[in-house]
Order: structure tokens, then C-alpha cells, then sequence
């Protein structure tokens, strides 16, 4: 088997036969294909850029690998700032000893992925370290994407607006966790990592106020932030939530809470409550948005607190995600 | 805990045990969840909300997390810490914090920790590094010890001798005895824990009800379940009862397992054990036997002795003993939060404090 | 003090079964409960039966999980 060594990442021949034989093969575009110490992109007036690095352990999970999530993070962070994602920079660092199989399986996965959201690998950059200094592969990806006349953000929530979640909760989480070491055991969960922007298309109208993507800490954490940026309150109905009922097994059985899991392809919407039908109606004609839920609204009340409604009818607060989703048996 | 969908029998099944409870407690009843599980489904389901002002819910002393002794905790984290040792302990150890640091911090620092669900993959830990030593964290009451019996067993059978055990084991009825003869306890009845007595039966606790006139219901973990053994304390009270009876039949027998009840009785003895925040009490923890001796980590590695001290201020055996709640401690929300926890019930997310900071008030924000 | 969840025993092999809970499979033991069937529910805590759980309820159990199952078939 071949395997990654330090010299592919020397800048010698090496390194050259790996960018043509495996990323220019696999990712070449005009763009890209322009070879230069920096690419010239076409665009004029105001763009929106974010970058994200991954780490994931396995590379490969059920429903996506280290690729694929590497594209949906940063297409699905410019999309729900209400940016069109366009370009994408792509930065590996490499483990002495990674099988070269696995890096092409990860690379066509990232070719694949950008096309289906309709972006494109611009440049990009290929470190190798020696063996233990990673983790197999990391990567960063940067993104840039045009600025449209969708106007959302935190500062336009207000008491009154609907909280909607593009689908159930949950699943990239449980589907990481059932393949840690320790922990495993089989479940048919599967990732949800997937690119946003066809389906915000999709669901788009004026009235949509903010839009987040629930990653790390979960739609309980980033309601929070939310809520605390916005200065308003929000009060969740636990009954709404989209939950399949393996997420919730592998909770129960886990110690878990479905509301602190990450999410790799789901947004939560904030809407005007007028517009609140049309934008549901929108998400479910989608194949992304299908079992999407109204989930909540926001109120008047103190800044940042989140509430929940239980089954039965009581109250409680959903916190920030505190330390480490831990499983734990008692 | 699970986010069930909505269906009118849940509803109306509540309605009715809320309007029955309404109806028989015209005066005040106090009630102790014994368990920490228990603690959680009230919080998570905000059943303090939906029940009269004169039902007062109040926690024990059932997170076996929360009770492991400082001493206990220094002396594994010392252990954590040597060359050459994988720790696997499940995950709610983590952060429990020691005088000094705890398995998180250590884990940075270069030991191997590892979190698993099961003994059973601790054990798989020992068949697979067989040139390291492993040694299972053992935390829990009478559910979990069995799990970890059977480990110790399979341990010998196999002639796995790199695997050993740290038991802090600890048993319920002790510490119920001691709530029992406390002075100051103001509960009149108690939720009995449902998965120990599954493994126990409800011979051991039936003294509370016998010679205390302490009723209980051994009661299961969903919202229901809670609501209808709240429902039978009630009526025992009405008809001047004082009896353990077993709201969670489908799970719970009176004799209990005794399959788990033997295989414990093989490999542990009790022994006298300190209950952070509550103190010494007489054999009311589970030691393993001398003939599993080459299993105990506590007699297969030589661990100095720790006399690790509570911190001043807290006043988490108060709220262990249901004295006062939570949010009357000084410490708490302020100086003692989930992240950064002073006291025992702080740790563990089952803790009667860190279960009031997560879903119920915070004093301070 | 102690989180268990219901599971049904799918097959078995000496002193261990697979069991589903809620469509997750996951190899645990049953050395605690050694008269269990194929097809029995159990309280499944850390990896072990330690409970086998009587007939109605699981039934019950069963017919509730099937219900919101259907709500989401998993297939992307």
C-alpha cells in the first residue's frame, strides 16, 4: 500500500506529482488550474469569508468523512449568514503514513461534495508531519462567498418571531459516537452532513431573520448564543422537536441529550411568525427539509434565557453545552 | 432522558394522578427522591411546577458519583497518573475534581484515559494491551456492582491478569438508615430507587417502612412513573399505611436478581466507606474478597493514603441529606458551577446541584 | 443513580445477546439474567441485562417505538 511520507509534503517532485496526480485530477477547475502562489477569483463588491479546520476521528463515519465534512462546514457557515458560497481553499496536513487510498477516498469525497453545493477548490496547500504529530489528516478549508440581499442576522430577532429546525436532531453526533472506540455499537443513524445552501435557497423568503447551522454543542447551545446576541428570550416546545427514534435510543442508552449533539446539515431558521407557513411549506418540498419543525418562538423575557415546555407541560431551562457531552451510566 | 412525542394517553394519564394528587394532599408531604436519576427526570420534566404547593420534592443521596470520597478520588487520580497504566472508567468520572486536578486534566498532561460503557470493554482494553496495565474506575451501587463483579469473575477465568478493579463501590440501605435516624430529617416518605431494587429486592429497605414508619415506593424513571408512585405515598399516608410497595412492577420483583445478587455476594465484601459530604459509614461500601485479590488495584498497586479535606463552604452534605436546597448554598451558581465544581453534587450531571443549575435557576448570572 | 434502558433480545450466544434499542444494536451480557428468551425485553445498564422485563409492558414499549418510528424513516 502506498502511504503519504514526509517528502510528499517537501515541495520536491513529490509534492508536484501528488498535486497533479491526486488534486488537480480530482478538484481542477479554471481556478485552481491557474497554479499561481495566489489565485485571481472574479467578484466585485462585498464578499463574506469564514474559515473552519477539521478534526474527526473516524476519517470515515456513516454518512460522511473528514472530506465531505471539510465542504458542508464552511459552504454551510457562509449560507447561513446569508452569503452564496463560491470558493473554496482546501489546507492538509498530513500524517507521515496516511495510505494514500485513504487520502484520494477523502479528496473525490471533497470533489464531490463541492459539486454538489456548487462551489470550487480555488488553491490550496499540503503539509506532511511526522508520524504522532496528527491525527491522520487534518484539514482547513476557507471559504468566500457573494453577499446577497438576504439580510439576516442576530440583531433582526424580536418577540413574536418563530424558531424552525430544517430536520431532526442529532444524528452526526450519535453517528461519530458509535464508531468510538470503547463505545461502539451499531445504529442505523446516519450523518446528516450535507451543504445547506440548495435547500436555503430552497426555503428563502424576506422574513427570514437569522439562520444558524447547530454544530458543535448542539441547537441548545447555538439557541443560546443566539438568544444572548439578540437580547431576547426564547421558549422551545419539547413535543416539536424531529428526533428519530435511534437518536433517541442511542441517548438513552448513552446518558446523552439529543439538544447538546452536533448537527452537520441542519439550520435553525428564526422567521417573522407571518411568514413562518411559507418558509415550512418551502423546507418540507425539499428533500434536505423534510422533516422540518417549528420548534419554538421567541419572547419578551430576560436576555439570552432559553426555556423549554416539557411534554407535560412544565418549564425548564436549556442551557449552554458545559464542558464535554460526556456518556456517562448514572 | 427521552423527548417522548406527544399522545393524549400521556396527558390525560398525568391529568389524572395530578388531580388525585391534588385531592389527597390537603396538607403538607415531603418526599425524598433517593435517587439521582430520579433527581433528573423531575428537573428535566419541571414536575416540581405541576405538582400542589404542598408536595415538597427534595434529593438524596443517589448519585454514586457525587458521594465518592476526595480521598477516594486522589487515590485514582494518583494511580491515573503512573507510567505504563490505562484508566477506563465511564464517562461521568471525567470531571469529578480531586484536591488537585481530575482524569481531564490528566488525560492532557499524557495519561491514558480511557471512557468506556461497559466492564466489558474495559476488559477488551486488557486482551488488547496486554503490556499495560488497566484498571476499571469502580463507581456505582448495587446496579452497577454486579456488572463489575461479573468482570473480576471473567477476568479470572481468562487468567487476564493485567485488568484490575479500584472498588468505591456503595450500597443503599446504610445510608437510608442514617437519613432515618437523623434528627433533623423533615422527609415523611421516599421514592425508592427502582434499578437498585431491581438487583436487591425490597427486603433491604423494607426496615425504613417497619421501623422508622418512613413509607416508599420503589418507582421508575418516566415522568409517569414518578407522578403515580407520588399518587401511592398519598394513599398510604391516607389509610395510614407504611409500607415499601413497588410502583415499577414491570421491571422491579420483590426478590429482586438473585443472580446479580450472588455473583456480588462472590466477589465483594462490605466494608466501612466515607461518603464525601456525609462521613463514615459503617458497611456501607463493597470491598472485593481476598481470594479476587490479584483483581484489586487497591492491594495490586502500592497507593499512599490520602486525607483529602472538603472544601470550606459547601454544604453539599446538607443537600445530600435534603436538609436545604441547592440554590441555598453560598457557593452555588456563584463560586461552585458545572465547569468549575466545588462539591460533590456539583459533578456529576446526576447531582442534586448540578441538576438545579442545569434546568432549573441560576442564583446568579 | 442508575441509567438502564429497555431492550429486546435479538439473538444469543452463550452468555452474551444482541439486543435492539431502538433500532441500535449492540453486543451486551446476560450472565445476570441467564433465563432470558430470544425475543424478551431486558433492562439493559453499562453493557448487562439486569432485569428481564414482564411481557405487557414490553409489548407496550414495542407498539409505542413502531409509532414514532414511522414518523421518521430513515433513508437519505
Amino acid at each position: 500500500m502506498e502511504r503519504i511520507m514526509l517528502a510528499h509534503g517537501s515541495g520536491g517532485r513529490l509534492s508536484h506529482e501528488l498535486i497533479r496526480t491526486l488534486f488537480q485530477k480530482h478538484l481542477g477547475n479554471p481556478y485552481l488550474d491557474q497554479m499561481n502562489d495566489a489565485t485571481q477569483l472574479p467578484g466585485q463588491g462585498h464578499i463574506a469569508v469564514t474559515t473552519d479546520s477539521f478534526v474527526v476521528s473516524p476519517l470515515f463515519f456513516r454518512g460522511g468523512d473528514i472530506g465531505k465534512l471539510a465542504v458542508c462546514g464552511t459552504v454551510n457557515d457562509l449560507a447561513v449568514s446569508g452569503a452564496v458560497p463560491k470558493f473554496l481553499t482546501l489546507a492538509l496536513i498530513l500524517e507521515e503514513g496516511l495510505p494514500l487510498g485513504d487520502l484520494e477516498r477523502i479528496i473525490k469525497s471533497v470533489a464531490e461534495t463541492a459539486a454538489e453545493a456548487g462551489v470550487m477548490i480555488v488553491c490550496g496547500d499540503t503539509k506532511v508531519v511526522e508520524r504522532g504529530s496528527v491525527d491522520k489528516i487534518f484539514i482547513n478549508t476557507t471559504g468566500i462567498g457573494y453577499i446577497t440581499n438576504r439580510l439576516v442576522g442576530p440583531e433582526r430577532i424580536q418577540p413574536g418571531d418563530e424558531i424552525l429546525i430544517t430536520g431532526t436532531i442529532g444524528d452526526h453526533g450519535i453517528a461519530i459516537l458509535s464508531e468510538r472506540e470503547g463505545l461502539e455499537f451499531q445504529t442505523p443513524v446516519v450523518s446528516d452532513c450535507a451543504p445547506l445552501n440548495g435547500l436555503i435557497d430552497a426555503f428563502y423568503i424576506p422574513g427570514v431573520k437569522c439562520m444558524r447551522d447547530p454544530t458543535r454543542g448542539g441547537v441548545a447551545t447555538t439557541l443560546n448564543e443566539l438568544a444572548g446576541q439578540a437580547g431576547v428570550s426564547m421558549l422551545l416546545d419539547e413535543k416539536q422537536f424531529p428526533l428519530s427514534p435511534s437518536v433517541q435510543g442511542a441517548c438513552e442508552m448513552l446518558g446523552l441529550e439529543p439538544l447538546y449533539l452536533a448537527n452537520e446539515g441542519k439550520a435553525l431558521v428564526i422567521v417573522a411568525p407571518e411568514n413562518a407557513d411559507e418558509v415550512l411549506i418551502n423546507m418540507h418540498a425539499h428533500p434536505l427539509g423534510r422533516h422540518a419543525a417549528r420548534i419554538g418562538r421567541v419572547q419578551e423575557g430576560k436576555p439570552g434565557l432559553v426555556l423549554i415546555e416539557t411534554p407535560l407541560g412544565g418549564t425548564r431551562i436549556v442551557s449552554m453545552l458545559e464542558g464535554e457531552h460526556l456518556p456517562r451510566i448514572c | 432522558m427521552p423527548m417522548k412525542k406527544e399522545s393524549k394517553t400521556l396527558l390525560a394519564q398525568a391529568g389524572d394522578f395530578l388531580a388525585e394528587i391534588t385531592a389527597l394532599a390537603q396538607s403538607p408531604f415531603t418526599i425524598m427522591e433517593v435517587c439521582g436519576t430520579h433527581t433528573v427526570a423531575i428537573v428535566k420534566n419541571a414536575l416540581r411546577e405541576l405538582l400542589p404547593k404542598t408536595i415538597r420534592l427534595i434529593s438524596g443521596p443517589g448519585c454514586p458519583v457525587c458521594v465518592t470520597d476526595s480521598s477516594d478520588i486522589d487515590r485514582y487520580l494518583y494511580l491515573a497518573a503512573q507510567p505504563n497504566i490505562i484508566t477506563a472508567t465511564f464517562g461521568d468520572m471525567i470531571r469529578v475534581p480531586g484536591t488537585e486536578k481530575n482524569l481531564q486534566v490528566l488525560r492532557a498532561e499524557g495519561a491514558d484515559v480511557r471512557i468506556v460503557y461497559s466492564t466489558q470493554d474495559a476488559l477488551e482494553l486488557a486482551r488488547n494491551n496486554p503490556d499495560k496495565e488497566v484498571v476499571f474506575l469502580g463507581i456505582g451501587f448495587e446496579t452497577t456492582a454486579p456488572t463489575v463483579a461479573v468482570s473480576i469473575e471473567t477476568a479470572s477465568v481468562e487468567g487476564l491478569g493485567n485488568y484490575s478493579v479500584l472498588s468505591m463501590h456503595k450500597i443503599v440501605p446504610p445510608v437510608l438508615r442514617l437519613l432515618a435516624e437523623d434528627d433533623d430529617l423533615v422527609v415523611d416518605a421516599f421514592l425508592d430507587p427502582g434499578h437498585v431494587c431491581s438487583i436487591i429486592g425490597i427486603a433491604p429497605i423494607e426496615f425504613m417502612a417497619q421501623d422508622y414508619g418512613k413509607p416508599g415506593v420503589v418507582t421508575g424513571f418516566e415522568a409517569l412513573d414518578i407522578l403515580e408512585a407520588i399518587v401511592m405515598l398519598l394513599r398510604q399516608r391516607a389509610e395510614g399505611r407504611s409500607e415499601i410497595e413497588i410502583q415499577y412492577k414491570r421491571v422491579v420483583k420483590v426478590e429482586g436478581n438473585p443472580h446479580a445478587k450472588r455473583i456480588v455476594e462472590r466477589v465483594f465484601e462490605p466494608v466501612d466507606a466515607s461518603w464525601r459530604g456525609i462521613g463514615l459509614i459503617p458497611q456501607s461500601g463493597l470491598s472485593i474478597r481476598e481470594e479476587y485479590s490479584a483483581f484489586d488495584a487497591a492491594k495490586k498497586f502500592s497507593l499512599p493514603v490520602f486525607n483529602s479535606k472538603e472544601t470550606p463552604g459547601c454544604r453539599c452534605g446538607d443537600v445530600l441529606k435534603g436538609l436545604i436546597d441547592p440554590t441555598q448554598c453560598p457557593l452555588f451558581g456563584r463560586h461552585c458551577t458545572p465547569m468549575k465544581p466545588v462539591g460533590p453534587c456539583m459533578v456529576s450531571s446526576e447531582g442534586a446541584c448540578a441538576a438545579y443549575h442545569r434546568y432549573v435557576q441560576r442564583s446568579v448570572d | 443513580m442508575c441509567l438502564a434502558i429497555p431492550a429486546k433480545v435479538v439473538t444469543m450466544d452463550g452468555s452474551l445477546a444482541n439486543v435492539d434499542m431502538m433500532g441500535n444494536e449492540r453486543v451486551i451480557s446476560i450472565v445476570l439474567v441467564p433465563e432470558v428468551q430470544i425475543g424478551e425485553y431486558v433492562l439493559v445498564h453499562a453493557g448487562f441485562a439486569i432485569s428481564i422485563i414482564d411481557d405487557e409492558s414490553a409489548k407496550e414499549t414495542e407498539e409505542l417505538l413502531l409509532e414514532v418510528a414511522n414518523a421518521y424513516e430513515e433513508g437519505e
